[in-house]
């Protein structure tokens, strides 16, 4: 555990970047220390040289989430400590650690996805500093060129103070639930994207190259606003096992689409496997808007995420590519909710769950339809598999439909691997590891289709050092 | 020096069901075997006891391939070694390619086949070690050409949606990349009409030569008409019953198994005191 460190900082969120050195003698010193209580929600904004709205914003939040019970279903959240946690913590925190504090597999893990150096060293929580701000740059001054805005909201909050205030909290406000409470009482860093009409982005935007700049992503806040008729792809979090010094995450993404846009939203998340990953996405897509999540959930040790689409537009779209793997310890309780808000909205749910060597990994869906919406048309496709008889896997779809004149499909399946199959590999020489990686592999493969291609390179190889940890 | 594979007194139960009762069987790499029998006589049994199957178990005898034995190693290592079996009836492996698997399959093969050290990164990671992609593109085009199956099936998931005849066709392919010494083909002829069975005679008769044994398992004459066994053998009651060559065959074809039936049919226990 981190111990409590006196620091001092200079207040430099105006420009995302972190300094050290000497405070200027009008800014009081900042101690991290655990807890949450309104000081330190009101340091946390005058650290970052907020407005006052916001300040009001993260203080309301906050009183919510005290007073919000936590919540009972989904996974084991009882164990979570409010008060030994650390809210807000910055980079330099974290260098206590060296390079032999870091697990032997996760640094095997970085070997065999070929991750240079510095990165490695960046993701285990070592040293402070990533240097990824040249490849961010160059690619910054094209997407100004577009009129296109990808920064950090902390920063978009200083810059863009209008676009921030029309849209934060409008698709997932405080009252939503315990976390997105707490997430706006405490956010910081994340992503804030705004695409201007008609703007098509053709390289997918991701969160990688900015990592260097903010914490770990602890209570990253996203926002996403796609203009009319404009595209964009953008693809948070990365492959490679990810170190964090903290335990919860509770991050919040809102997405805009509106009429005649496209957006994908992908994530591949493996945190450490002492993290609580709770997390509240939810886009809302208007008149033939197409949103599509992207979701794959390898680590942590309890996930709870459900990407939501609220199809708010006559002939809006939404999809959800849901992979879960739990592995020995793990509980992934992933899925996702479709709204039908209107007229002739279709949708498509695709989940894909793996359990392994004790692990847990369920499917939690919605799909609403409400009175009026007719010609609806939705399909949710659920698989599993199950690796050996220890693990588990569950599903709970929900249907609530409250029109008759739609089309609502739901298949599921559950499945071991074969005994035929796995004979039919290994007689082409492959050993029974091999055999059953290529299995699981083929399983997931129509959303690692979807994926851009280093990761599902890394997604592969992610999933091959998965299966070769039961055997020896 | 070739590779012989020897079976001695074979027995294999299923279930605690006894199937094969003691088989004995010499096949030598360049010797085409055929095996006929009724349904239910063990042909599939001894075809997938050969390779391994984990279903089957071995009760008696010995099987060596190359004087070494085959019956200690897993389905992988006899690949490896040189065993091949073209199923009867192929899985299907969802969201695999078939280029991806065999890929994967002929690299597991050549590696093990190779005097060369295994590959380990600095840290002691096993390394992936598959052949570099344009060498296996261009041998597997080459390959797919001359066996009659379509470029498109390369993408295709492995046995996903394809026909009986195209199953079969991709199990020859496979033994054509994977180059065994002794290839088992359970009725491979099974199911086939009569150019679908054409084609993969066809197949077949590219791939025989004197460095490869088959053990062609089959319940019909016809493929034996493209392709001539050097010797032919009938399996009875899980026994091999009669050996002999081609014209064995045709006798089957023009009198059915009836006759084989009589002749060894297991005498009727006397009645005490008769």
């Amino acid at each position: 555990m981190a111990e409590v460190q006196e620091e001092r900082i200079e207040v430099a969120a105006l420009k995302g970047e972190y300094q050290f050195g000497f405070h200027d003698p009008d800014h009081s010193v900042f101690r991290a220390r655990k807890g949450l209580n309104r000081e330190i929600v009101e340091q946390i904004s005058e650290m970052k040289g907020e407005p006052e709205w916001m300040r009001d914003i993260r203080l309301k939040a906050l009183e919510i989430f005290l007073a919000k019970p936590t919540p009972t279903w989904g996974g084991n959240v009882a164990e979570i400590d409010f008060d030994n946690i650390y809210y807000y913590v910055k980079p330099a925190d974290r260098e206590g650690r060296t390079w032999d504090d870091v697990p032997e597999d996760i640094k095997k893990t970085f070997d065999r996805l070929g991750i240079p150096e510095a990165e490695k060293k960046f993701l285990a929580g070592v040293g402070a500093q990533y240097d990824s701000e040249v490849v961010y740059h160059s690619l910054k001054e094209d997407l100004q060129k577009l009129g296109v805005i990808f920064v950090s909201p902390d920063q978009a909050l200083q810059e863009y103070p209008d676009l921030m205030r029309e849209y934060f909290g409008t698709v997932i406000p405080s009252e939503d639930n315990k976390f997105a409470a707490l997430n706006t009482a405490v956010w910081s860093g994340g992503s804030f994207i705004y695409v201007p009409p008609g703007v098509k982005v053709d390289v997918p935007l991701q969160a990688y190259f900015r990592i260097n700049s903010e914490d770990m992503g602890q209570f990253e806040r996203t926002m996403i606003i796609v203009d009319e008729g404009a595209e964009v792809h953008y693809v948070e979090g990365c492959t490679a096992p990810t170190y964090s010094s903290e335990s919860l995450h509770s991050a919040v993404v809102e997405i805009i689409c509106k009429p005649g846009s496209r957006v994908r939203y992908t994530t591949i998340q493996n945190w450490a496997d002492n993290v609580y990953n709770l997390v509240t996405k939810r886009a809302v897509a208007y008149e033939n808007a197409t949103m599509e999540w992207v979701d794959g959930n390898l680590g942590s040790k309890l996930t709870m995420k459900y990407p939501s689409v609220y199809l708010l537009g006559e002939g809006a779209h939404g999809e959800i590519l849901s992979i879960a793997f739990a592995g020995k310890g793990q509980h992934q309780d992933a899925g996702g909710k479709i709204v039908h808000g209107r007229a002739n909205t279709s949708s498509l749910i695709t989940s894909k769950s793996i359990s392994k060597d004790g692990g847990r990994s369920s499917y939690r869906g919605l799909i609403k339809v409400a009175d009026g919406a007719r010609g609806v048309r939705s399909k949710v496709v659920c698989d599993a598999l199950i690796l050996d008889p220890e693990s588990r896997s569950d599903t709970y779809p929900v249907m609530e439909v409250d029109e008759a004149d739609v089309s609502i499909a739901h298949e599921a399946s559950v499945s071991r691997i074969q005994e035929e199959q796995l004979f039919y590999l290994m007689s082409r020489g492959l050993s029974e590891t091999e055999a059953s990686t290529m299995i699981v592999n083929g399983f997931i493969e129509p959303l690692v289709k979807e994926l851009p291609m280093e990761y599902a390179v890394e997604m592969n190889r992610l999933i091959e050092l998965q299966m070769e940890g039961s055997v020896g | 020096m070739g590779t012989d594979l020897v079976i001695r007194n074979l027995q294999v139960s299923v279930d605690d069901k006894p199937i094969l009762r003691g088989i004995n069987l010499d096949i030598k790499q360049g010797e085409i075997h055929a095996l006929m029998g009724p349904n239910g006589s063990g042909k599939s049994t001894l075809a997938n006891a050969l390779m391994g199957h984990p279903k089957y178990r071995i009760d008696a005898g010995e099987v060596t391939l190359g004087g070494e034995n085959l019956l200690e190693l897993e389905a992988n290592e006899r690949a490896q070694k040189g065993m091949f079996l073209a199923f009867q009836y192929p899985t299907t492996i969802p969201g695999v390619t078939l280029a991806s698997f065999l890929r994967s399959a002929v690299s597991a093969v050549r590696r093990a086949r190779s005097s060369e050290p295994k590959a380990t990164a600095d840290n002691g990671v096993k390394k992936q070690n598959l052949i570099p992609m344009r060498e296996f593109r261009k041998e597997i085009t080459q390959k797919m050409k001359d066996l009659g199956v379509d470029q498109s099936f390369a993408r295709r998931y492995l046995n996903e949606g394809f026909s009986g005849g195209e199953k079969k066709r991709v199990e020859i392919l496979q033994l054509a990349m994977l180059e065994p010494k002794i290839a088992i083909l359970d009725e491979t002829d099974s199911g086939l009409d009569i150019d679908a069975l054409r084609t993969v005679a066809e197949g077949i008769s590219l791939l025989v030569g004197p460095d490869l044994g088959v053990l062609l398992i089959t319940h019909y004459q016809r493929l034996l008409d493209y392709i001539k066994p050097h010797f032919v053998h009938i399996l009875m009651d899980g026994k091999i019953v009669e050996s002999g060559g081609p014209e064995l065959a045709k006798t089957l074809e023009a009198r059915g198994y009836e006759w084989v039936r009589e002749k060894y049919a297991e005498p009727v226990a006397e009645l005490a005191g008769s």
